[in-house]
């Protein structure tokens, strides 16, 4: 079937199978390999994107469930050169090692940002309960959000 | 630079960002899933669902013909393929079992997920697909999964060898023959308990993924894989495989974590290399997760026994401690040796005499095979005695950090009679370089407020209250900078543990360091440039790392057991001297002064006494790569190689403490505060440091309360995605409160001992410790790991039911 999805700004539009998970058309026809799969239950949160503007895991949708829609992924927050201010928080406060949860952990951010600005602690560690991280121990992630929140 | 020499630099010890983290936080990094390899194939393996089986038949011809199907392979069509079985590298005693393993099954099934057939297919969806239409006829036979039942041999798993018992190793140390039986005869008191170490899922948050390209006409090939270990992968590929070690090129990409689970050669970084160069064309595999609980390493599994004898005052006076270790189905890269890391560590950070008896039993069971997960034996060891510790204080009635004071080796017994520092060379021989445990524990309970928690636990815990207060603490050392390699060599491993590093001033001043650590996430990449930077006298910006492909550095013995700072980032310490030494002599041709009359400093060398006879490393690069005008016998060009081979391992220590809040009536324990106090030596980073510490406590925090690998009677694993194992969640763990003391290693030159390992060592002992320490009023004195709400709930009811 065909499925025509605006991502990052871009119009694509891709022949795929009717079971087709977003996360296997944003990887493998839109070639934007940033989003990362880190389980099959739909647990971990290493899959988050923007789907009209809401932070979605993109393996719990199927792409014909997006088609006509609008997706950013982690490649799409960069304007000019310059990263988002989530992901500057990110880097100056060691948000990350590994880096594979990292897209996810992002997006699931700005996302957890656009609903409540100003989150306590408590809120943002309760807001990004469903995205794992295996390296960090969340406690430079939290740090991060709330740097970000605080800019 | 040496420890004592003042700095002049200052890059080391500067928060410094990572280099590493723009690539991965706009998704431009590459994991090896990401690469785009045209015309792969596509590798599934189809797994037994038995845990022990034998393989009666395997019909293969369904699958062979569905739409995309290239190929199917079973265990038996691929036999011919492997020049040797499955690599272990660590032999542990001479007698020890190994039965053969390869990378499919051809007899028998020996857990549920290993692997007996294979299918190659143009799509990875057509490949799974495929999988599902093997008709496989087994022949199913009892599991074993109880390590008990296991040494029974009531069910032996492997005919060959005819017994489920691998090894028994021992380390008995006694100042005369009979010490610790006599020890104990005398004690004032005694302890014995008894401990499980659940088994553990690492996961990584990346899956393993493989892809193997072939040069079909040159018969090279390139091996990219989601790996800690990429040079030790090469050499084990080309052995199993039979390919010339100089075809084989191994590149892990970025890595998405580790933890030891990817320490290790899997079958199907062997399945996609043999069928790519079967088949003239790239093959891949990506694991799926519910995949990667069965087919990737578990760690821990142990069963420990530990008994302490002490004196009236409670000073250790022996140990004794037998071990039953869980290999699982098969020996993977270095899974008996696993429970020998830990073999030197259960007299702790305690000032024990010659009265130590440890032995360990391995059995095989029909379970996912064990291996290193992250801190591999030390954190196993730390549990046994620092919970032992409690215990040992319960029984006396004291205070366990008064227990802990009275006996932690002291700092004087790091130094001689004249203060020099000569290390403490403990009970069983190895010397532990530097040391002070009060000084760590001092501040860490200051950090804890010790003496206000114990008086709100007064307060708060009075019979009848529904919300109790723990205090647990830990403390810990930890053996690592693997490795001496002679000390390698006296426990029957199979290689050195060196590491080698190649620094190069390029003509226009730009360093280039190689080196033979492979990162994960721990931002050796702005490590190591900061270690250059401060030798070189340059900026680290100029300084670029290249890592973890075996054409770029082809020496190396990779990333694990926190070995990458202590013996990886002091090889570059040592290469970045020699390239001096080389500059130095081009510096005094140029100054037409003698090499010993000049000084390296911020770069510069100048004629000591005359400050403007100076010339740039910069400029000697140049004329070393010009070479129009070098001293005789010097090669052009700077560079220099240089391979560390510590003289000893490193022993980083420190104190954790964590306080719970115990609710009786749900069983939920809430973590209120945790502490770390870590002692690693000098730090290159503070930033990664710290964030190493958060990421370990984490790790070892979720073995006490949440992680299990649960298998029922038949061998299933019930927790086989991360819906059923409970990694945590932001929202289930705390912040953590860090903070350090500084003792320089004294066996390195950059004086750094290593952090990787050192949260998850603490951890699991300080958290059950509060745990058991809010409801030893209860009656409760022990407890087993998880304290999920279920546990907890199940022992209160068991102790209240008790005292009725
Ligand atoms: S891949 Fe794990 S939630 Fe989507
Ligand atoms: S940084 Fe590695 S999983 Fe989050």
């Amino acid at each position: 079937m065909k499925v025509s999805i605006t991502i990052n700004g871009t119009t694509q539009s891709h022949d795929v199978e009717p079971r087709t998970l977003l996360v296997h058309y944003i990887r493998e026809h839109a070639h934007l390999t940033g989003t990362n799969i880190g389980c099959d239950t739909s647990s971990c949160g290493a899959c988050t994107v923007h789907l009209d503007g809401e932070a979605v895991k993109s393996c719990t949708i199927l792409a014909a469930q997006a088609d006509g829609g609008t997706v950013t992924t982690i490649e799409g927050l960069t304007k000019n050169g310059e990263m988002h201010p989530m992901q500057k928080a990110f880097m100056e406060n060691h948000g990350l090692q590994c880096g594979y949860c990292t897209p996810g952990m992002v997006m699931a951010a700005i996302g957890l940002l656009n609903e409540n600005p100003k989150p306590s602690e408590e809120e943002v560690r309760l807001g990004l309960e469903g995205n794992l991280c295996r390296c960090t121990g969340y406690h430079n992630i939290v740090k991060s959000v709330l740097a970000a929140a605080n800019k | 630079m040496s420890i004592t020499e003042e700095r002049t630099n200052n890059v080391i010890g500067q928060r410094m960002l990572r280099r590493e983290d723009p690539a991965l936080l706009t998704g431009e990094a590459k994991f090896v899933n990401d690469l785009a390899i045209p015309g792969a194939l596509h590798l599934a393996v189809l797994r037994s669902p038995y845990a022990h089986a034998r393989i009666k038949s395997i019909d293969v011809s369904d699958a062979a013909s569905m739409p995309g199907v290239v190929a199917v392979y079973t265990g038996k069509d691929l036999q011919s393929t492997w020049a040797a079985p499955m690599p272990c590298a660590w032999p542990v005693t001479p007698d020890m079992k190994n039965p053969a393993h390869y990378p499919l099954a051809v007899d028998k099934a020996c857990y549920v997920g290993d692997g007996v057939a294979a299918v190659l297919a143009t799509s990875e969806s057509a490949s799974r697909d495929a999988i599902d239409a093997i008709d496989v006829v087994y022949e199913p036979l009892p599991a074993v999964i109880d390590l008990e039942d296991a040494l029974s041999d009531r069910v032996v798993i492997h005919d060959a060898i005819g017994t489920n018992t691998s090894y028994t190793w021992n380390l008995k140390v006694e100042a005369a023959e009979g010490a610790v039986d006599q020890a104990f005869k005398n004690a004032a008191f005694t302890v014995s308990e008894r401990y499980v170490q659940q088994r553990l899922i690492p996961m990584a948050m990346e899956p393993r993924a493989v892809a193997a390209v072939p040069q079909p006409f040159g018969g090279d090939v390139t091996l990219y894989s989601a790996t800690q270990v990429p040079h030790i992968l090469k050499v084990m590929t080309a052995i199993t495989l039979g390919i010339p070690e100089h075809q084989m090129r191994v590149v892990a990409p970025s890595v998405g974590g580790g933890f030891g689970s990817k320490l290790d050669v899997y079958a199907e970084e062997l399945l996609c290399v043999a069928l790519a160069r079967k088949h003239g064309a790239p093959v891949r595999w990506v694991e799926e997760r519910s995949e990667n609980t069965q087919a990737t390493i578990h760690g821990r599994g142990q069963i420990q026994n530990i008994e302490l004898a002490a004196d009236k005052d409670g000073r250790l006076t022996a140990v004794r401690v037998r071990l039953i270790g869980d290999m699982g189905a098969y020996l993977q890269l270095v899974t008996p040796g696993v429970p020998l890391l830990g073999a030197f560590l259960y007299a702790g950070v305690y000032d024990l005499p010659q009265a130590y008896d440890f032995s360990c039993t391995s059995v095989f069971t029909t379970m996912t095979p064990t291996d290193a997960y992250r801190g591999a034996g030390r954190p196993e060891a730390t549990y046994a005695i620092e919970v032992a510790m409690d215990a040992l204080a319960r029984a006396m009635g004291i205070d366990p950090y008064e227990l802990r004071k009275r006996n932690y080796i002291k700092k004087e017994q790091f130094y001689d009679a004249s203060g020099n520092p000569t290390g403490y060379t403990a009970f069983h021989g190895l010397n532990y370089d530097s040391g002070d445990h009060l000084a760590a524990a001092e501040k860490a309970m200051q950090h804890a407020d010790y003496v206000a928690l114990r008086k709100a636990q007064a307060t708060q815990n009075v019979p009848g209250a529904r919300k109790r207060l723990g205090v647990g603490m830990t403390s810990y050392f930890e053996m690592c900078g693997l490795a001496p390699s002679r000390v390698l060599a006296s426990l029957n491993y199979g290689a050195g543990g060196w590491e080698s590093a190649t620094v190069r001033v390029l003509p226009t001043s730009k360093v280039q360091v190689v080196t033979g650590t492979s990162p994960h996430g721990q931002g050796h990449e702005t490590s190591w440039a900061m270690i250059a930077a401060e030798k070189l006298g340059v900026a680290p910006e100029d300084v670029d790392v290249l890592h973890s492909d075996t054409a770029i550095a082809p020496l190396g013995l990779d990333t694990y057991g926190s070995r990458s700072l202590a013996v990886g980032g002091v090889a570059i310490a040592g290469a970045c001297d020699k390239v001096i030494d080389k500059a130095r002599l081009i510096a005094a041709h140029q100054l037409e002064c003698a090499a010993e009359d000049l000084q390296f400093e911020k770069g510069t060398f100048s004629v000591k006494g005359s400050p403007d006879k100076a010339v740039p490393i910069a400029a000697i690069a140049f004329a070393a790569f010009t070479a129009h005008n070098l001293p005789d016998g010097v090669e052009p060009n700077l560079e220099a190689q240089y391979t560390h081979d510590p003289k000893n391992f490193s022993w980083p220590f420190g104190t954790h403490v964590c306080v719970v809040e115990v609710d009786t009536e749900t069983g939920k324990v809430d973590v209120l505060k945790y502490v770390a106090v870590d002692d690693c030596g000098n730090q290159i980073n503070p930033l990664i440091v710290e964030g190493q510490v958060h990421g370990g406590v984490v790790q070892g925090m979720a073995q006490a309360l949440y992680e299990e690998a649960v298998y029922d009677g038949d061998g299933n694993l019930k927790t086989s995605n991360l819906a059923e194992y409970l990694v945590p969640a932001a929202c289930d763990v705390p912040p953590i409160t860090t903070d350090f003391t500084v003792t320089p290693s004294t066996t390195n030159q950059l004086g750094v001992k290593g952090i990787g390992e050192a949260g998850t060592i603490g951890a699991a002992s300080a958290v059950m410790n509060a745990v058991i320490d809010a409801l030893s009023g209860l009656g409760i004195t022990t407890l087993d790991m998880p304290a999920s709400p279920n546990n907890v709930w199940k022992a209160i009811q068991a102790a209240q039911g008790g005292t009725k």
